[in-house]
């Protein structure tokens, strides 16, 4: 039973308040895109077994999508952070590699 | 014989008797008693019978942990099966009945399995009843399932309600012994908010049982004290009968309170589900002793050492006069000592070790007790009761020394951490070689959200068997420093392993020695899985089913695990325990559920207008979490009936529609248009102000997921409707492109859905009832087909959309909600003079098949896309770039060989069965049909009069006038021509007026 | 291998059991193989057997990281039925469910397989006409399915109310031998006909990498060593991910928690499988007396095999409005498991950018049942190198095609 902080609304938010979005950073591709660009935004996904950044939405709360930098392997939460950005902040891959010195980063 | 002492019961009321029965036969105790304590007080020993072999089952235990005493408690709507008698409290008029077997517990048929146990070996059902094969089906599993299950199914609902509550707490503790107190005293003292729960109805543990002094006194004094002070502090919460059920991710826990079981049919609730967040959580969940595995040690009348005891000091129930001790450590000798104090008899007791001089022997010693050596029991005489046993040397084979007649055995094994708590978030356990057992690994505890410890275990959950370390345990565990305070026990010695008695047990032996009571698993089972190559525990336990009894292998887990180990020749931690799973111990389905039933099982989204509906004869359907009519009858019509009724009128005269349901969502600000144009296929930014467009919505693969009329309400505003099942989802989908993909661009949006009641006002006589409720001009000139307009009517603020969904004339008029009812009961008052009629959805449903207008989820079933659907004129080709776009390039969505929407015609005027299907020629590489064609929409037209229908059809709108043929699921066919979907007024005519 | 048999029986139990051998033998890596399966499920072990039985090939490894069985076969609801709508699902679902009829024979191990009987509730008009395409769709298929109407479920079901006051009961589509079977006992009846046929089952072995060269599989990395390999099976579910990324691919997978659970076993009350997808749960009474319950998947990537708890009390709060009488029952133990869910929610049966390297996953929550028939297309694919017709339609092409084997009906919800 997660719970995930919303950086908007700064409610800690319990997982029956939130619609998940699998995963986040997506790169979209339309019209004028090879299949292989197309098909990789569409289907192919990372699904680490580990550091994981994914989508939320705080729908019975503010409205909001957020990121959430998540463990998949032990469901330690890193950090959550405002949806607007087209990669993790440095301070949660910071936070991510304090702890996780092993892990290979964000590919 | 088992009996009532006469003095004595810690926890007993003399003062209070109650009466039950059991089996029928009249029974008394007292308050205080649980089910288990007063059968015994009154010498009821025999309560069940084992689940394969129906052996006689009796008391083992005194908690939780009890796998045999399992009653069908209750009666007709009360019934509760499998209800543990160790943890049911008394209460006055109880009725029990004993379970698995027939005809009655003392003469059970079932035993004939015990006699042919030999043939009944662990997996044995896999290994037979193969031939012939259809035996397995009508005779063998009938059979076999007949036999299944203790308890009986309830056959009626249940009359008792149950209640769900949230706490948040900086630190949860389990337990209400003594280590469970200290720890919530020492943190509720830095004023963190503390809860403690304990799942019996009584502080204290065993200390107060097992004569530990705190602070010179007797442990009872201490419990109290604490227990005040406790409660005395605002910042704690105490909570008896309240089980911890499980650790879920995160810091949550689930707790079941067994509010009224012991009052019932009172009102309260009967229990009630705590849904706890607690920033750290102890575990004090204590220990569980193990059974000693010897020949017969499944005789009623042999227990747990500590619950001999536990009957005699808290219930005064003594269990037999003769109880022979039979033990591996020297904590069973308190149970010598208990039951010399009751006065009554230890005729020896049997020490499996060579060494045996601590404390507690030595006092046993003392009273005059015998003390045996190097000696374990070779078998228990008796059958439904014990009624001796015959000793023999633990290091030999089983050669009978001595015989002692007695009718109580009170075993120990030794002593295993309750550690499932710990254990369900991923804790990993580490084992105690010198008290053979798992215990808590400190170095891998469950870990939390942000990687830190969730749960901590201390006490004799943590390891710590002997009294004298337990508070210390708890004060540091709770974040404290100050000395504990100061606890005298006894110094016991090394205990030492017994995994088997006597070790050498010949197999005749060990066919008889029981490691799970209650699915009749023997250390035979667990020596043959292993030999048989099923070597992980986990293959040992689902071969054996050793462990997946209610009890969940509280008492039988770690034995198993140990004869697994000796099979495979391999040290016990390396062949590891099975996975620990909530809950800890089993919880009613009812309490899970809550309050969430009937009626409100979900919530309930009505319009303005619901109870109207209601009031006026209505068929409901449910569309998603709303209630819309699907018809409205009149006294002696069928559904079927009342649907012609409202097509007919609705056609004719005037008909009346809740629209309420269908998605408003405003979307505004200066990128709004260049938004919509990439949510829809069409052009929205070119919308003139004022018109209204038809608008098809494309999920990123091309296929078709919502449709609706989007109005232009101002320069920068747009409103979309969507379907009723899709408001949430669509304006969902909004959110998230415009936060996520597009956030720089200057959109608002808003789920006005709820806002506004939308009544559907269609017919020829539409136009004369708006003008006769007065107020905006709804012309044509004024109001043309799809355009919209604002103004009043019936003195009400309304929008009006000139859509159709009907292919009348038609309005949709938009008020506020506040004031739908009122303007739906103008609407009926005003419509009397010209026919007006209310209609449901399945009218709708016809009305728009009449004119081909494609539905949602029934043209559409996630792989069709506009094209399919003849909607390729509203997928703009001059926009760039629009959600779905690049999907519909692929090979497969661009093919021409896809089926595409057409009209089906019955050739004898009858309905088209719900998704019939045509067959084309030919099978294909699986040896299915091939097939051609399928209706997706299929009704009774009475404006027609005949059976009309919409379908997909490969190539269909080249195949015009071909003819079809669909076979029925009872046999037949039916044939259909191929024609236009739109089978009413083709032009148009009707909706433009 | 020596054949079960009541003689057997009869015969161990007069020297207590014995003489019984290993089901399967415990062996270490030969240097190579024919063929390694990576994955001991039920899946990868029928593919075994199919590759031994219909193709000859018996210099198999499988290949297990834990014990075999010990994922997804081993914690499933055990839920047989073939009914599904579209074309290629129903092949390979129904060739499944005419395996298991005479599995348990083919094995010499009974799996205890129990047609008794599946409903599927009807709950909205909307999914009335969902079950009669899939009866219509079922009857050109060769699947024998039926619809029935509300007084016949409640003939068949006694304790379910079809009468709720918010889903009252339209209909079921029923599939008269569909059922259950014991799932442990498939993945041992399979494993110990896979031993008996010479293969080797390696459990207690990770695969930590795959070694290729020239676009071929050369074998894998393991927790015991290289092992060397003519051609490779993936056969892992949750984790084919993981696997495939070690074969430089990538999957259209993501792997959530699936959860289950039992009641405490209480004497016969329900003789079919009912699923109730309105109001999302389903239910069945084992052969041990316990009911057996699941519901929807969890929602979010998790590898931890435990699920979130408001999906299990949704699941309960549908069911005891379906069957009033299990509220005062118990529940026993709930767990998860690791499902692995495609694009369009149906299975991967795929060759993969490397020649000689196959793979099978996606079954999300589909799998037990598909066990033998997904079994019987995988060795065919792995044998010929090119997909039969059972597993042509599922090759992973299908997502660049924007070719959707879609099961779940309609999209939308009706007006």
């Amino acid at each position: 039973m997660l719970i995930l902080e919303c950086p908007y609304c700064g409610v800690k938010a319990e997982e029956t308040e939130l619609s998940p979005g699998h995963e986040a950073h997506l790169k979209r591709f339309g019209p004028g895109s090879s299949d292989e660009q197309f098909e990789s935004y569409m289907f192919a996904r990372k699904n680490p077994k580990g550091v994981h950044f994914e989508r939320w939405r705080h729908t019975y709360g503010c409205g909001k999508w957020f990121l959430a930098a998540r463990c998949t392997a032990t469901l330690e939460v890193f950090g959550t952070y405002p949806a607007q950005t087209s990669e993790p902040p440095a301070d949660i891959v910071a936070k991510i590699k304090a702890r996780r010195p092993n892990w290979e980063g964000v590919k | 014989m088992s009996t009532r002492l006469a003095r004595g019961g810690r926890l007993i009321d003399r003062a209070t008797a109650h009466e039950f029965t059991f089996n029928g036969k009249r029974m008394a105790g007292f308050a205080g008693d649980t089910l288990a304590s007063a059968l015994l007080a009154n010498d009821q020993m025999l309560v069940g019978r084992s689940f394969k072999y129906h052996r006689p089952r009796g008391i083992v235990a005194s908690g939780a942990e009890e796998p045999n005493a399992l009653v069908n408690l209750g009666q007709g709507a009360r019934l509760e099966p499998n209800q543990r008698t160790t943890t049911t409290e008394l209460f006055p008029g109880l009725a029990a009945a004993s379970q698995n077997h027939w005809p009655s517990l003392e003469f059970d048929v079932g035993v004939v399995n015990n006699a042919v146990a030999r043939f009944l070996p662990a997996g044995f059902y896999y290994k037979t009843f193969l031939q012939p094969r259809a035996a397995w089906k009508h005779l063998f599993e009938p059979v076999i399932r007949a036999s299944a299950g203790l308890g009986r199914a309830p056959t009626e609902a249940d009359p008792d309600r149950y209640e769900q509550a949230y706490a948040h707490c900086d630190l949860l503790v389990v337990g209400g012994g003594i280590a469970g107190l200290q720890a919530a005293l020492t943190a509720a003292g830095t004023g963190a908010r503390v809860i403690v729960l304990e799942q019996t109805a009584h502080w204290g543990g065993r200390a107060p049982v097992d004569d530990v002094l705190i602070d010179e006194k007797p442990a009872d004094h201490w419990v109290a004290a604490t227990v005040a002070a406790l409660s005395a502090m605002p910042n704690v919460t105490l909570r008896l009968r309240c089980m911890a059920a499980g650790v879920y991710d995160h810091g949550y826990v689930l707790a079941e309170e067994r509010v009224a079981d012991h009052t019932p049919g009172d009102g309260r609730p009967k229990k009630r589900l705590w849904r706890i967040r607690a920033a750290k959580v102890i575990t004090a969940t204590g220990a569980i002793e193990r059974p000693l595995p010897f020949a017969g040690n499944d005789i009623p009348g042999v227990m747990l050492a500590s619950a001999v005891r536990d009957y005699i000091v808290n219930w005064a129930v003594s269990p037999g006069d003769r109880v022979v001790i039979v033990t591996n450590n020297d904590d069973a000798y308190r149970t010598a000592i208990a039951v010399h104090r009751a006065g009554l008899t230890v005729p020896a007791v049997l020490d499996a070790r060579t060494e045996a001089d601590g404390d507690l022997v030595q006092e046993v010693r003392s009273l005059g007790i015998a003390v045996h050596l190097n000696r374990g029991i070779a078998k228990v005489k008796g059958g439904r009761r014990v009624s001796g046993v015959a000793v023999c040397a633990q290091a030999g084979e089983g050669a009978v020394l001595d015989e002692i007649a007695c009718d109580a055995v009170a075993m120990s094994g030794g002593w295993s951490p309750v550690v499932h708590l710990w254990s369900h978030c991923g804790g990993k356990l580490i084992w105690d070689e010198a008290q053979a057992a798992f215990r808590p690994d400190p170095q891998r505890p469950p870990i939390t959200h942000d990687g830190q410890a969730m749960v901590a275990a201390v006490g004799s959950a943590n390891g710590l068997l002997q009294a004298d370390e337990v508070l210390a345990d708890a004060i540091r565990a709770a974040g404290g420093s100050g000395p504990a305070p100061k606890v005298h026990a006894p110094a016991e010695a090394a205990m030492v392993p017994v995994w088997m008695m006597p070790q050498g047990a010949s197999a005749e032996l060990r066919a008889k020695m029981w490691l799970d009571y209650q699915n009749d698993v023997k250390v035979a089972d667990v020596q043959l899985a292993a030999r048989e190559g099923y070597e992980s525990v986990e293959h040992t336990k689902r071969y054996t089913t050793l462990g997946m009894a209610t009890d969940q292998g509280k008492l039988s887990n770690i034995n198993g695990l140990a004869v697994l180990a000796g099979s495979l020749n391999a040290p016990i931690p390396q062949v590891g325990t099975t996975t620990f799973r909530p809950p800890y111990t089993p919880v009613t389905l009812g309490a899970l559920a809550g309050e969430a039933r009937g009626e409100i099982f979900q919530p309930l989204r009505r319009t303005p207008m619901h109870d109207w509906h209601q009031a006026h004869g209505v068929y409901w359907e449910p569309v998603g979490l709303w209630r819309r009519p699907y018809c409205y009858t009149r006294p002696g019509e069928s559904h079927a009936d009342a649907v012609k009724r409202e097509v007919v009128n609705a056609r004719s005269h005037l008909g009346l529609l809740d629209a309420s349901t269908l998605g408003k969502i405003v979307v505004k600000g200066p990128d709004a248009g260049r938004f919509l144009d990439m949510m829809y296929t069409n052009v929205m930014s070119s919308l003139p102000v004022g018109r209204c467009r038809y608008g098809l919505m494309c999920n990123e693969n091309g296929f078709l997921m919502d449709d609706g009329v989007v109005a232009r309400i101002s320069d920068d505003t747009w409103l979309c409707h969507t379907t009723s099942g899709g408001a949430d989802r669509i304006h969902a989908h909004m959110e998230d492109w415009l936060q996520c993909e597009w956030w720089d661009w200057q959109v608002y949006t808003a789920n006005l859905t709820e806002q506004y009641a939308q009544i559907a006002v269609v017919g020829p006589s539409a136009r004369k009832l708006l003008e006769k409720l007065g107020g905006m001009d709804v012309s044509k000139e004024a109001l043309p087909f799809m355009h919209w307009a604002e103004g009043t009517l019936a003195g009400i603020p309304a929008r009006a959309f000139r859509i159709s969904f009907s292919g009348e004339l038609s309005y949709e008029i938009a008020v506020p909600a506040g004031q739908g009812l009122a303007f739906w009961e103008a609407c009926i008052a005003a419509g009397k003079e010209f026919g007006l009629m209310p209609y449901g959805t399945e009218a709708l449903h016809v009305l728009r098949a009449e004119k081909g207008f494609i539905m949602i989820g029934d043209e559409t079933d996630g792989t069709v896309i506009p094209q399919d659907l003849n909607l390729g004129w509203a997928v703009s080709k001059k926009k760039a770039d629009f959600i779905g776009k690049r999907g519909q390039e692929r090979t497969f969505l661009a093919s021409p060989d896809r089926w595409k929407l057409v009209g089906l015609e019955t050739l004898d005027g009858s309905v088209l069965p719900d998704g019939a299907i045509a067959p084309a020629p030919g099978m294909n590489a699986n040896g299915q049909r091939n097939t051609q064609g399928r209706v997706t929409s299929t009704y009774y037209s009475p404006t027609l009069k005949k059976g009309i229908a919409m379908g997909l059809v490969h190539r269909g709108p080249d195949r015009m006038g071909e003819v079809l043929e669909f076979p029925k699921i009872w046999g037949g066919v039916v044939k259909a021509r191929i024609v236009d979907p739109v089978f009413y007024d083709k032009a148009g005519e009707k909706q433009d007026v | 291998m020596k054949r079960y048999s009541v003689f057997a029986i009869a015969r161990e139990a007069m020297r207590h059991h014995t003489g019984w051998e290993r089901a399967w033998a415990s062996p270490l890596p030969k240097s190579s193989y024919d063929v390694i399966v990576v994955g001991a499920g039920g899946h990868g072990l029928a593919t075994a057997y199919y590759l031994g039985k219909n193709h000859g090939i018996t210099n198999v490894a499988v290949i297990e990281k834990g014990w075999l069985g010990g994922g997804n076969t081993g914690r499933n609801t055990t839920i047989i039925r073939s009914n599904y709508l579209q074309d290629s699902s129903a092949a390979i679902y129904e060739k499944a469910r005419s395996l298991y009829e005479g599995l348990s024979q083919d094995l010499n191990y009974n799996v205890m397989f129990s047609p008794r009987g599946l409903l599927m509730l009807a709950q909205t008009h909307h999914e009335v006409r969902g079950y009669m395409r899939t009866v219509h769709a079922n009857l050109l298929q060769g699947v024998e399915t039926e619809w029935i109407g509300p007084e016949q479920v409640k003939r068949l079901v006694p304790i379910m109310n079809i009468d709720g006051p918010r889903y009252p009961v339209l209909g079921a589509l029923l599939q008269k031998r569909g059922g259950t079977a014991r799932h442990d006992a498939v993945a041992w009846g399979y494993a110990r006909a896979c031993s008996a046929m010479g293969m080797d089952i390696i459990q207690q072995c990770e695969v930590t990498g795959v070694r290729q060269q020239g676009g071929q599989v050369t074998g894998v990395e393991t927790t015991k060593g290289f092992i060397g390999t003519k051609k490779l099976a993936i056969v892992v579910a949750g984790h084919s991910g993981q696997v495939a990324e070690m074969a430089g691919f990538r999957l259209p997978v993501e792997a959530v928690a699936l959860q289950a659970l039992v009641s405490e076993p209480i004497k016969p009350c329900i003789d079919v499988v009912v699923m109730a997808n309105t109001v999302h749960g389903y239910m069945s009474q084992s052969d041990k007396g316990e009911l057996v319950i699941g519901g929807g998947t969890d929602s979010f990537n998790n590898f931890t095999q435990r699920g979130s708890f408001h999906h299990i009390e949704e699941t309960l709060r549908a069911l005891i409005e379906t069957f009033p009488i299990i509220s005062r029952l118990k529940m026993l133990r709930q767990w998860g498991g690791i499902v692995d869910m495609t694009g369009d929610r149906s299975p991967i049966l795929s060759k993969t950018p490397l020649g000689n390297c196959f793979i099978n996953c996606g079954w999300g929550t589909g799998g037990f049942k598909a066990i033998p028939g997904s079994g019987w297309a995988m060795a065919d694919l792995v044998a010929k190198g090119e997909p039969g017709p059972l597993a042509a339609e599922f090759g992973m092409d299908r997502f660049r095609e924007g070719r959707f084997i879609d099961e779940s009906v309609a999209a939308g919800v009706a007006h």
